[in-house]
């Protein structure tokens, strides 16, 4: 949390504690501001935190460990279809989110070792492409697999899945407080998906100060230095990779119970890009920068949506580019301009890997 | 047997696409060590150029015969997409050539993903239909073997540019620099190589044939659309891995036996997998060849034992 | 004398380049061992070998009585050699002291299920880990610069830093590539009186050096590789004066290789 109340401009570093409760506020208060604008904005914010798990997971990869993986939409996919095939009509299976859940970042897990074990000892641009077609591969099964025996439904998807259902309270259904007040189901996941959220954070931030942490670090600086030191890169890396996909996993249960259903299209390789750009959008090996950069993109389609529309009409009298389209350019834009201008992204890392306070009695300070 | 055969014809064809584009993937790496995910789209910008002349063609001069019509789509496609390569070259790749390793290769998935937005601008989402100006009746030199003259044009054509690019690489002092500036860019430097000329021309010579490659391919299928270029651009970067990336033999041998691969693999995958699987799976086939190539060759067919020194 | 490591019969070869051919040689415990010879002998190859960058063609090391892994540079650290680079190699974006903690890595424990719980194991072995990783920076004398980023040390700071480093590994084994490359005088008699108390302090030192005089200076023994064969070991003052090692850096050393 110290990295994000950090980032926050001005009062960041000039009051770090004003600027962490004005996070935490922000975090609580969100959705009810949401709220004043329409429904739709607060279902972009549970969207949003979705974004943040998959960015906070991709950044492990990536930032952390200085992997680039492009098919990290993939480890989404299994965890959405493990959703889809255990709490759903379709096979008429119904398990609640407390088994599917470790079952999806198990399976997920399971895909990264898999696809990482033997690539991971090449060259960083393989390892890209491989993913990459790693991705094709899982979205090519779940378009086809609905033939000779159907088990994904095909293009069409599977429907219906199961709420999440939490201590016996559905997500999926609005509160009624009193007579007149009501807590909306999007409410609700919200503050379940910030609770996931907050959690992560924590775990990443934990890893970060700790061997571990500094062992992938070690490898992404100088991985020949790395080894020298006694490093198993391999098995650090095999680390990064199925801790990432466990992230994939994880949020794709969350997107599919909270969407209600899957289909092959949630899963192109534009959506790896687009997580990819948010992580590089923010800053790579940092917290807060995948944070930002994920709020910011994600949020961008609806207010392009909500935007590019009448500001275009208003201007040329017509729609020259449809938000979508305005979308991919300034998702590719992002990309390329970030690399060339501002490298280290929005929040440059400035991503702690010891605590200095263990240095107190010997007068270290930051 | 006739199957058989076709199989092989089929596999020649797409084959020698891939090997086009593939030699555009494997200068690059071989130069730069850059992977140029955006080499796939000058593959479709070529093939949406040269469909707009032929539009622009037949407007103002129907009677033109298919030939010239054909050749003269080339003529524009071809500069356009050394343009494009040479302005990505300079702009997006040229400064980042000693950034961490990462970056470049996050800009050049930047790149693709803009070149693809901005055809989609240009010429909308829709799958077009592309003249099929060279004939496209079977011939059936074999019986039940069947060729059409547009597959044969595709091979003869990509043979031919292929053996020019090697005359270019080997036989001439172009070539020789770029050979030069391969092996080390100080050194080739130091010894009067422009080596940023001769980078900007190795992005130049591949988006040529990669903007016939794309003629080629939109002809042979009658399609074209902004999507086009990347399935055919990652298999084609495949091919040059299985084939030894760097190496101009490699990505061609690659390429060939890509296509072959594909070709037998969508024939027979049914029979293999007792009907499991069909031929919808068919691009799979590429991305397991990649997988099984880096995994137990990862030097490629013809690739030299990359020196990993200190 | 206590044999600490010992090469027998290393060979490796590049292609049609033969950069080491039948290399034994023998460090005991304690001393300081130079490995000289002219550019392109083979010395930064005999280290990739030893430290399992490479895996050689022929021969074994035996460390402490047993065979070193070969090939598996991690292994070869958790026996007990650390090394530095000849291009001193930092891990740019972490600071001086986490560093020096990456480089105790092998010799903690902790797992991610500890980490996320961040038990009492966890946290103690985090504790002596920045405690150690500091004691160190002091031992060579740049705990000042514990949290500024290595990348923005000096020239002299960075190399000592790497020293620390590979010390954090706790090595029986100290192999250092060209420690005194790029120094000024001042600088190279501080690292001469560092590499002296590693020594005191019990730890073996293999330096590889173009400088002579520390060399000369400094090490107990010195073995002369030209061409990839070790054409002599000895004393200091003995290596001087062999005719084979004057003749290889004079010149004309293929012949004596012979």
């Amino acid at each position: 949390m110290n990295e994000l109340a950090l980032a926050v401009p001005w009062l960041g570093k000039r009051n770090p504690l004003a600027a962490r409760w004005l996070v935490i506020a922000i975090a609580i208060g969100a959705p009810i501001v949401a709220m004043m604008f329409g429904r739709t904005w607060v279902r972009v914010l549970d969207f949003a935190l979705l974004y943040i798990l998959l960015a906070l997971g991709l950044n492990l990869v990536v930032g952390f460990a200085g992997l680039l993986d492009l098919g990290y939409i993939a480890f989404y996919a299994v965890g959405a279809y493990t959703a889809a095939f255990l709490a759903s009509p379709h096979f008429d299976v119904h398990l609640p989110i407390w088994i599917v859940l470790p079952l999806a970042a198990c399976f997920a897990a399971t895909a990264g070792i898999t696809l990482g074990f033997p690539v991971l000892r090449l060259r960083g641009d393989y390892l890209a492409i491989v993913t990459l077609g790693f991705g094709e591969i899982v979205r090519i099964f779940m378009n086809n697999l609905n033939y000779p025996i159907n088990i994904t439904n095909g293009p069409q998807g599977i429907n219906s899945l199961d709420p999440i259902m939490l201590f016996g309270w559905d997500l999926s259904r609005n509160i009624q407080v009193t007579e007149d007040l009501a807590i909306n189901s999007l409410f609700l996941y919200y503050y379940f998906f910030l609770a996931c959220v907050v959690g992560s954070i924590i775990f990443i931030q934990r890893l970060q100060i700790s061997r571990v942490g500094r062992a992938w670090a070690a490898m992404r600086d100088d991985e020949l230095a790395a080894k020298a030191i006694g490093i198993n890169t391999r098995n650090m890396k095999l680390l990064a990779f199925s801790l990432g996909a466990t992230f994939g996993g994880v949020s794709g249960v969350l997107f599919g119970t909270f969407q209600g259903f899957v289909s092959p299209e949630s899963f192109s390789l534009m959506e790896s890009i687009a997580v990819l750009t948010m992580v590089v959008f923010g800053g790579m090996g940092n917290v807060a920068g995948a944070i930002v950069g994920a709020i910011i993109l994600s949020a961008l389609p609806e207010i392009l949506r909500h935007l590019a529309v009448p500001v275009q009409n208003a201007l040329f009298g017509h729609v020259l580019l449809d938000p979508e389209v305005l979308r991919m350019l300034l998702l590719s834009l992002a990309m390329i301009l970030m690399m060339l201008l501002r490298p280290s992204g929005l929040i440059p890392a400035n991503a702690k890997y010891s605590h200095i306070r263990y240095l107190k009695a010997k007068g270290v300070t930051e | 047997m006739e199957i058989f055969l076709q199989q092989i014809v089929n596999g020649l064809v797409v084959g020698s696409v891939y090997a086009l584009v593939a030699l555009g993937y494997t200068m690059v790496y071989g130069i730069l060590g850059l992977i140029n995910f955006a080499h796939g789209d000058l593959v479709m910008v070529g093939a949406l150029t040269a469909l707009q002349t032929m539009m622009f063609l037949m407007g103002v001069a129907p009677g033109m015969s298919p030939i010239a019509m054909l050749t003269l789509s080339l003529l524009v496609a071809i500069p356009v997409c050394m343009l494009l390569a040479f302005t990505m070259e300079r702009l997006a790749y040229r400064p980042l050539r000693n950034a961490p390793r990462l970056a470049p290769l996050i800009t050049a998935i930047g790149v693709s993903f803009l070149l693809q937005t901005l055809a989609m601008i240009i010429w909308g989402r829709n799958y077009h239909t592309f003249p099929q100006l060279i004939s496209t009746t079977p011939l059936q030199p074999i019986e039940g073997v069947f060729i059409t003259p547009i597959q044969i044009t595709i091979i003869i054509v990509s043979a031919l540019m292929m053996a020019g690019l090697v005359l270019l690489v080997t036989k001439t002092k172009l070539g020789r620099a770029m050979r030069a500036t391969a092996e080390n860019h100080r050194v080739a430097a130091l010894m009067g190589v422009d080596t940023n000329m001769i980078i900007a021309l190795t992005f130049v010579l591949g988006a040529a044939l990669a903007a016939v490659a794309g003629v080629m391919f939109a002809s042979n299928y009658g399609i074209a659309h902004y999507g086009m270029g990347f399935m055919p651009g990652l298999k084609a970067f495949t091919a040059a891995v299985l084939g030894g990336i760097g190496n101009l033999g490699g990505a061609m041998l690659g390429g060939i036996v890509l296509g072959l691969v594909e070709s037998f693999g969508a024939g027979y995958i049914e029979h293999l997998t007792f009907g499991f699987l069909n031929s919808s799976y068919q691009d799979i086939f590429a991305f397991m060849i990649l997988g099984l190539v880096l995994i137990f060759k990862p030097t490629g067919l013809l690739g030299e034992r990359v020196s990993d020194r200190a | 004398m206590i044999t600490l490591l010992e090469a027998r019969n290393i060979g490796k070869r590049f292609g049609g380049l033969q950069a080491l051919s039948d290399v034994s040689l023998t460090i005991r415990k304690g001393e300081v061992y130079g490995l000289i010879g002219p550019n392109g002998a083979g010395k930064t190859t005999f280290f990739n070998v030893l430290t399992g960058a490479y895996t050689p063609d022929g021969g074994e090391f035996v460390f402490n009585g047993a065979p070193l892994p070969s090939g598996k540079p991690h292994l070869v650290v958790a026996q007990g050699i650390a090394r530095t680079f000849q291009n001193i190699r930092l891990f740019r974006e972490l600071s001086a002291l986490e560093n020096v903690m990456a480089g105790h890595h092998i010799r903690t424990t902790a797992n991610v299920w500890g980490i996320l719980t961040q038990n009492k194991h966890t946290v103690e072995e985090e504790r002596l880990t920045t405690e150690r990783a500091y004691e160190l920076l002091k031992y060579v004398g740049i705990e000042r610069f514990a949290t500024a980023t290595a990348k923005n040390l000096s020239y002299g700071d960075q190399r000592r830093l790497e020293i620390a480093r590979a010390l954090a590994t706790e090595p029986q084994l100290l192999a250092l590539d060209e420690p005194a490359a790029g120094m000024n005088a001042t600088e190279t008699v501080q690292l001469k009186n560092l590499i002296e108390q590693i020594r005191g302090d019990g730890i073996t030192v293999l330096l590889i050096e173009h400088d002579v005089k520390l060399v000369m200076g400094l090490c107990d023994r010195v073995a002369v590789l030209d061409f990839g064969r070790k054409i002599a070991e000895d004393v200091p003052a003995e290596v001087q004066k062999n005719d084979a090692v004057i003749g290889a850096y004079l010149g004309g050393g293929q012949k004596n290789a012979h």
